[in-house]
């Protein structure tokens, strides 16, 4: 939690001010009772209308300075909450922002939005619960307690049985549930993960006539989740009758012992009815504190689960003083080797070739031989186990991480597009491209044709994830997205695989006809989308096991020849 | 998302089904309204006695009455602590209890729905019937429901006992309670209002998070990351703003119902203090009378609140009935499959001959069309005139693009859903005729998306057929290419695989789920090629898995692939739901249409 302080900063008016008109109300509703007793024991005794007057005014303005400070103060407490939570999730979406793949990896993508969500929602509710109730709860049952001692000594002595006996009883219920309630959400959780399986896979369960078997399987989770949560259920009810017998049992203690004090005058009636408000105004700030206690268990987990993406250091450092020029798309490695992080398995083995500014690489092999790991240490998206990456003849950690990537444009196999419109996607490659460039582009990669048949062009909208657009116009997109970049180097990562031969075809030429200068790495699965490559990289378990032009492949490497073959096989012709 | 209705269209109708549901637990709902009754009854009779009690001390020294009220008093606590602990119980029992017949009901039904409802529905939908709102109706069984009850009892109670007390003070209480009434409506509507605000915003920047962390990798390759900050900002501090006003709202009505009713307070004790004066009132009436003012603020304030929820609970109950009430798949077919006889596995159709005997069709795996028309709905058709006919072993792939009908001619096949006009024959038999579950048990399909079920990998193979011995799943296993990655998974055939199969690769599922269907030993296979991309090795484990799976059985293959179908004894291909060419590979080839078009690739799928 002290973590998290500093990001309250902006707000530290409203977290100071909060609690302090909180316990300016609370003052106020302290006061009333006390001022009821004068009201009885003076006002009624003396039969001064005037002095019941007086007070009885003087209790309403309390109450009404008591409204607004109450209101101020939850407007501020509001504000305070909620101006916390969405700092810390400005930070912590900042801090996402700059992680490094290997960081991400680490955490799944739903991990990460419900602790954007949730856990900061979560965090908003409860500080704001927290700077009034934990302000409140206390303060309430401090002077409450200190009236009550201040009305008669020796009467609040049953507040020394009374109050522990309901700390006590709440505090073993309150232990004894927690457990039980976490049990009863991950029961909660199971029965959901078999509703949500049997929702996406019906097809499945129907078409192996499997009905009775899920039902079977349903019936056992949600017996068992029935079970939790009715034990936790019987520990929770009892909460409520405590307090009651503890409350009632405190007043008939009192009217009981006090009774007998205005039996021998030494204690005034008002001041016994006033007493039996404040025990009232005690129990149930012991009973709002047990529920703040609860929320804040609640908040506990969603803290730490933020402070520890908070806690998480990217691990591509900075260089100091920067490169800030990236002279041409050469590409070196040199003995090269990685393993991804908490792994010590090599994923790539001494790794070493050179490619030329303007040459065009393929690279093949079988999945799990790590074409996409290689190519990947290109823009720095990881860093390097041992030896050294060099773009343009400098080692990519020289470089600041923003020129490099900059340069070097990378689509990625899992591409994704992003909602809005077409030229709101293009834009991710050059906030200021012209449509011209915009066109240009897509003209490029072979995907105006599909665009330019939209009546609305380029504000053709763009839903979620690019769901609206087929497999192989969404890699056509993504590419001419990769291409507004202007890159030295460009590296697709076995990005047509679902764009048809004759296009891919055609890309690959226009590929090499317009962009020059440009470094082409093209990471396929197909043997035709690289055949014409300058020189084609054959990798295997992590290894280079060949380098060369098509050709001299067929003669050389027996794994080329094999996958040329098979696919060969497949189109016939 | 579309905004959820919070009313019920007709609560009373409503009201009575959920009463339903409490006819096998009707001891807990009668007893747990009983003893919330009393609990709150007996409440009011401890806050009853303080006058007499105060009065005695008051008047003089009768220790005998004033112990016989203490004593009196110490006995309602009792009752009323018992009370509110078997009412409360009672009613939490009843709400747990019935939540999980709905679940049970509502899983059950799930299950025999016809595919065709969960097209029109999204699963977000039904996920959101399936907990928000059976959550809701427990919250409002296992609190709304007492607490509207104790809120009732103790405020007609107290105000009758305050009527008793004194006419005139209680119309100070009344007339300040309506002053209460009319500032929690306002408050309420003001702060519904900025809720539903803050809900939009809240979904706004909940989405933008998700697009965000899916596409992170895209943004970091972008240099994206300023952009994205400078447009989270922006929506996060508008969530900002309508969380802190929708929050003061709903934060306001304590401060504001706490002293108001302090005012309350106030108002009550200068005027009894008055009557006092005036010897209309005992100062034993004011304590009373003051302990009554203040139990009725409470529940005056929660009421409309909890009226809300229950109201809410209702329009749930009702989303859930709608859910339940939607019909189930009808299965009317009096054809049914008997094992056991002449042919191949030994079993037959068991077709009635309407005189109670029946005949023995053999069972194949003929599958003929004629003259099928279909449309998802009836306006518009995707299936125009299809007639084709698959002898047993043959092997029929269906070419076209995304749309051209090819999912939907294998939908019909299994009666997933049903043919609008026209014939579907399975060895000369109407389908229509045949027991759906029979049926279905002959055929097998290995879908483009894997879907994987929660629990190992052997149970997962044995989806397929659950008798099937462990000898039998691994044989499957190397049967579907699957054995050599099983067995070098950590735990072999009993690694668990998490939801949907996530721990394994695009083809290690693929090569799963065709050993599962290699297990149910099908007559008729239907095979819905995969599109991702699988790298060469795996494709051809994947592919002679396939072959190896389709020997000996009438297979229906969609094609994603030209290079898949090229052995297949027809190919049919499809544009706008109507065959435009047919013929295997050669004959496809030679005619030069759409099919060559494609092979040279001058055409594309999409």
């Amino acid at each position: 939690m002290k973590k998290l302080l500093p990001y309250m900063k902006k707000y530290i008016k409203y977290a100071v001010l909060c609690p302090i008109l909180m316990i300016l109300e609370v003052t106020a509703d302290i006061a009333i009772p006390y001022l009821m007793s004068r009201i009885v024991d003076v006002g009624i005794a003396n039969q001064d209308i005037q002095y019941v007057l007086k007070i009885g005014i003087i209790m309403v303005a309390a109450a009404l300075a008591g409204m607004t400070f109450g209101i101020i103060s939850s407007h501020y407490g509001a504000k305070a909450g909620f101006g916390f939570a969405s700092e810390i999730r400005l930070k912590l979406f900042e801090k996402i922002q700059g992680f490094s793949f290997a960081n991400l990896d680490k955490f799944t993508v739903a991990s990460l939005i419900t602790r954007l969500t949730n856990d900061c929602n979560t965090l908003g509710q409860v500080t704001m619960m927290s700077l009034r109730m934990a302000v409140r709860a206390p303060f309430m049952m401090v002077f409450a307690l200190l009236m009550a001692l201040n009305i008669n000594a020796s009467l609040a002595k049953v507040f020394v049985v009374s109050i522990p006996v309901l700390v006590t009883v709440l505090v073993i219920i309150l232990s004894k549930a927690r457990p039980l309630f976490l049990k009863m959400q991950t029961k909660i959780d199971r029965v959901n993960a078999i509703i949500r399986e049997n929702l996406t896979a019906i097809r499945v369960v129907k078409s192996f006539n499997r009905q009775s078997y899920e039902e079977e399987r349903f019936k056992e989770r949600n017996d068992s989740l029935m079970d939790t949560a009715l034990k936790a259920i019987t520990l929770i009810v009892f909460l409520m009758p405590v307090l009651s017998i503890v409350v009632y049992s405190t007043i008939v203690a009192v009217l009981w012992f006090g009774g007998k004090q205005v039996a021998a005058g030494t204690m005034e009636t008002g001041q016994l009815i006033s007493f039996i408000t404040y025990i009232t105004q005690i129990m149930m700030a012991l009973m709002m504190m047990s529920f703040f206690f609860m929320q804040l268990l609640r908040a506990s987990a969603s803290v730490t689960r933020i402070v520890e993406i908070l806690d998480t250091e990217s691990e591509l450092k900075a260089d100091e003083n920067p490169v800030e020029e990236l002279e041409d798309g050469s590409v070196a490695f040199k003995g090269v080797c990685f393993c991804y992080p908490g792994s010590t398995e090599k994923t790539l083995k001494n790794i070493s070739f050179h490619i030329d500014s303007g040459e065009v690489l393929g690279i093949i092999g079988s999945t799990g031989s790590s074409k996409s790991t290689l190519v990947q240490l290109i823009p720095r998206l990881y860093d390097t186990t041992e030896g050294a990456v060099l773009v343009g003849g400098v080692d990519v950690k020289r470089y600041d991480i923003k020129l490099l990537r900059d340069k070097v444009a990378f689509v990625l196999q899992n591409n994704t597009l992003f909602s809005g419109t077409i030229r709101d996607n293009m834009k991710w490659g050059n906030e200021k491209a012209s449509d011209e460039e915009i066109i240009r582009a897509l003209k490029l990669a072979q995907a105006w044709e599909f665009v330019s048949k939209y009546e609305d062009g380029l504000d053709h909208k763009v839903d979620r994830g690019g769901e609206n657009f087929s497999g192989g116009q969404k890699q056509r997109l993504t590419i001419a997205r990769a291409l507004l970049k202007s890159p030295k180097i460009i590296i697709l990562d076995d990005s047509t695989s679902a764009v048809d031969m004759a296009t891919d075809a055609k890309i690959q030429r226009v590929f090499k006809e317009e962009l020059k200068d440009v470094t082409i790495i093209i990471i396929a699965q197909r043997v035709s989308s690289i055949q014409h490559a300058d020189r084609i990289l054959v990798m295997n378990e992590g290894q280079i096991e060949s380098l060369g032009k098509h050709e001299d492949l067929m003669i050389s490497s027996p794994i080329y020849r094999e996958i040329y073959e098979s696919q060969q096989r497949g189109v016939g012709a | 998302m579309k905004e959820k209705q919070l009313r019920p269209k007709d609560p009373k109708k409503t009201l009575l089904r959920l009463f339903g549901y409490f006819k096998f637990n009707i001891l807990l709902f009668i007893g747990g309204i009983f003893f919330i009754i009393i609990g709150s009854l007996s409440e009011i009779g401890i806050n009853a006695l303080l006058s007499p009690i105060i009065d005695t001390l008051v008047g003089g020294n009768d220790t005998g009455v004033f112990i016989r009220y203490i004593l009196l008093m110490a006995g309602l606590v009792i009752v009323t602590s018992l009370s509110q602990y078997i009412g409360n119980l009672s009613m939490a029992k009843l709400a747990q209890r019935t939540v999980h017949k709905i679940r049970e009901e509502m899983f059950s039904h799930m299950e025999k729905l016809p595919v065709s409802y969960f097209d029109k529905h999204s699963h977000g939908e039904l996920m959101s019937t399936f907990t928000n709102d059976v959550d809701m109706i427990n919250q409002s069984l296992e609190q709304s429901v007492s607490q509207i009850l104790i809120s009732v009892v103790t405020v007609v109670g107290a105000f009758v006992m305050m009527l008793i007390l004194s006419p005139i003070l209680t119309s100070v209480v009344f007339a300040m309670l309506v002053v209460m009434l009319y500032t929690v409506k306002y408050i309420g509507k003001k702060s519904a209002k900025n809720f539903r605000m803050q809900q939009a915003s809240l979904a706004d920047v909940n989405g933008y998070i998700e697009e965000m962390m899916t596409g992170q990798k895209v943004v970091k390759v972008f240099n994206y990351e300023d952009r994205a900050i400078r447009t989270f900002f922006k929506k996060n501090e508008e969530l900002k703003n309508a969380s802190t006003l929708a929050s003061t709202y709903g934060v306001m009505l304590m401060p504001v119902m706490g002293n108001l009713s302090f005012v309350k307070y106030a108002l009550v004790s200068m005027a009894g203090a008055y009557l006092v004066m005036i010897n209309r009132l005992s100062i034993g009436n004011i304590a009373s009378f003051l302990q009554y003012t203040r139990s009725v603020s409470r529940p005056i304030t929660q009421v409309s609140n909890q009226l809300n929820q229950l109201f809410a609970a209702l329009a749930g109950a009702e989303r859930i009935f709608n859910v339940l009430d939607e019909e189930i798949e009808i299965d009317d077919g009096d054809v049914t499959l008997a094992k056991g006889c002449q042919g191949r596995k030994s079993s037959c159709w068991m077709v009635p001959k309407g005189d109670g005997t029946y005949e023995e069709v053999p069972l194949k795996g003929f599958i003929t069309f004629k003259d099928v028309d279909f449309g998802y709905v009836s306006e518009k058709r995707v299936l125009n005139k299809i007639n084709l006919y698959a002898k047993p072993g043959q092997k029929i792939a269906f070419v076209g693009s995304t749309g051209a009908g090819k999912t939907t001619i294998t939908n019909l096949i299994n009666r997933f859903y049903e043919i609008n006009e026209g014939l579907i024959l399975y060895d000369g038999i109407d389908i229509r005729r045949i027991n759906k579950h029979d049926l279905r048990s002959t055929m097998s399909i290995v879908l483009q998306d894997v879907h994987l079920f929660e629990g190992t990998v052997k149970e997962n193979i044995r989806y397929g057929r659950l008798d099937a011995t462990d000898d039998e799943v691994v044989e499957a296993a190397k049967l579907a290419n699957a054995h050599y990655f099983i067995q070098n998974l950590p735990e072999g055939y009993d690694t668990i695989l998490t939801s949907d199969g996530q721990n394994l690769s695009q083809g290690e599922r693929q090569l799963l789920s065709i050993a599962r269907a290699a297990i149910a030993d099908p007559v008729i296979l239907i095979l819905d090629e995969a599109t991702s991309s699988v790298d060469t090795r795996t494709e051809k484990l994947i592919a002679e898995g396939m072959d190896k799976l389709m020997a000996g059985r009438t297979t229906f293959v969609i094609a994603h692939r030209l290079s898949t179908v090229r052995d297949s004894n027809a190919i049919m291909v499809l544009e706008h739901g109507e065959i435009i060419e047919r013929g295997d590979h050669d004959d496809l080839m030679e005619q030069k249409g759409r099919y060559y078009a494609l092979n040279a690739g001058i055409a594309e799928l999409d």
